[in-house]
């Protein structure tokens, strides 16, 4: 299974580019991010620890992705509800990982699990479950 | 100086608009904050890099996430007697609606204040408060257990 052609664009938002999210692998149903560590997006300064909502970002965008390669189109969507579990903060510094994967499609509804991480995937920083809502208009990116 | 003496520090002084200068991610995607009676309330300005969806063009869903996430946590520091910084223990969405090129507007209800672990609510508008883009609710860790 390659890579949906248009997979790239969704690091092309200018949200994504703002927290230049990097697509850095995908499979017939999954597709796994990249959300650098940057100064803009600390939560607590102290710690140096990212703040949950950068992290909720890379979560929904990578859940996106999963979402088109299991189309394998680039049809829009629309987030219904995601729930993360925080399960404990990123190192330091570190930059953080995302992989999704649509594990369920029907016509109208897209179901997703995603888990974030920084080195290893049996050892997550947060954890989530989302459905999006399915499109037929095309995601607009040229 | 910790994060809570200076977030204690501004509390005293009523200095709401100082604690967005210490969440970093917070100026990143343009939360402002102002006082309602006694309390502290976010609202997030458009900006062209929130954008999740050109064409319509609609924040991105993450934004509206991390600003309701870090409007519950602000709301917390403002309302209870701060010993560590509230930390995010689950957060879960609902989207209602797009969020269009405008400014955003955020309401927080604390459901249930324990001494380890508060709920809080979160509703997110814009031009009209009856027509909210977001729900939300999420768990934040005040205080931990010691261990056995």
């Amino acid at each position: 299974m390659s890579i949906n052609p248009y997979l790239e664009k969704i690091s092309q938002t200018p949200h994504a580019k703002k927290l230049k999210l990097k697509l850095l692998s995908a499979d017939k149903t999954t597709a796994t991010l990249l959300l650098p560590f940057s100064k803009e997006i600390i939560g607590d300064s102290v710690n140096n620890y990212i703040h949950g909502g950068a992290v909720t970002t890379a979560i929904d965008t990578a859940c996106g992705a999963a979402i088109f390669q299991a189309q394998n189109n680039l049809r829009a969507l629309a987030t219904l509800d995601l729930r993360v579990d925080h399960v404990r903060p990123a190192a330091s510094g570190a930059d953080v990982n995302v992989h999704a994967d649509c594990y369920h499609l029907t016509h109208t509804i897209a179901f997703v699990r995603a888990t974030a991480y920084t080195d290893d995937i049996s050892s997550p920083i947060a954890t989530a479950v989302g459905t999006f809502m399915r499109s037929n208009k095309q995601f607009p990116i040229n | 100086m910790q994060l809570v003496e200076k977030l204690n520090d501004i509390k005293l002084r009523h200095d709401y608009e100082a604690i967005v200068e210490l969440i970093p991610y917070a100026k990143t995607i343009g939360v402002e904050t102002s006082m309602i009676g006694e309390s502290i309330v976010s609202s997030l300005r458009f900006m062209e890099s929130n954008i999740g969806n050109p064409a319509i063009p609609a924040l991105h869903g993450g934004v509206i996430a991390g600003f309701m996430e870090n409007a519950a946590l602000l709301h917390l520091i403002w309302e209870i007697e701060l010993v560590n910084i509230p930390k995010i223990i689950d957060f879960s969405i609902d989207y209602l609606r797009p969020g269009q090129a405008s400014t955003t507007y955020s309401k927080c209800d604390i459901i249930r204040l324990g001494s380890r672990v508060a709920l809080c609510n979160v509703t997110a508008w814009q031009e009209d408060i009856n027509k909210p883009i977001a729900q939300a609710r999420g768990h934040f860790l005040l205080s931990e257990n010691k261990p056995i």
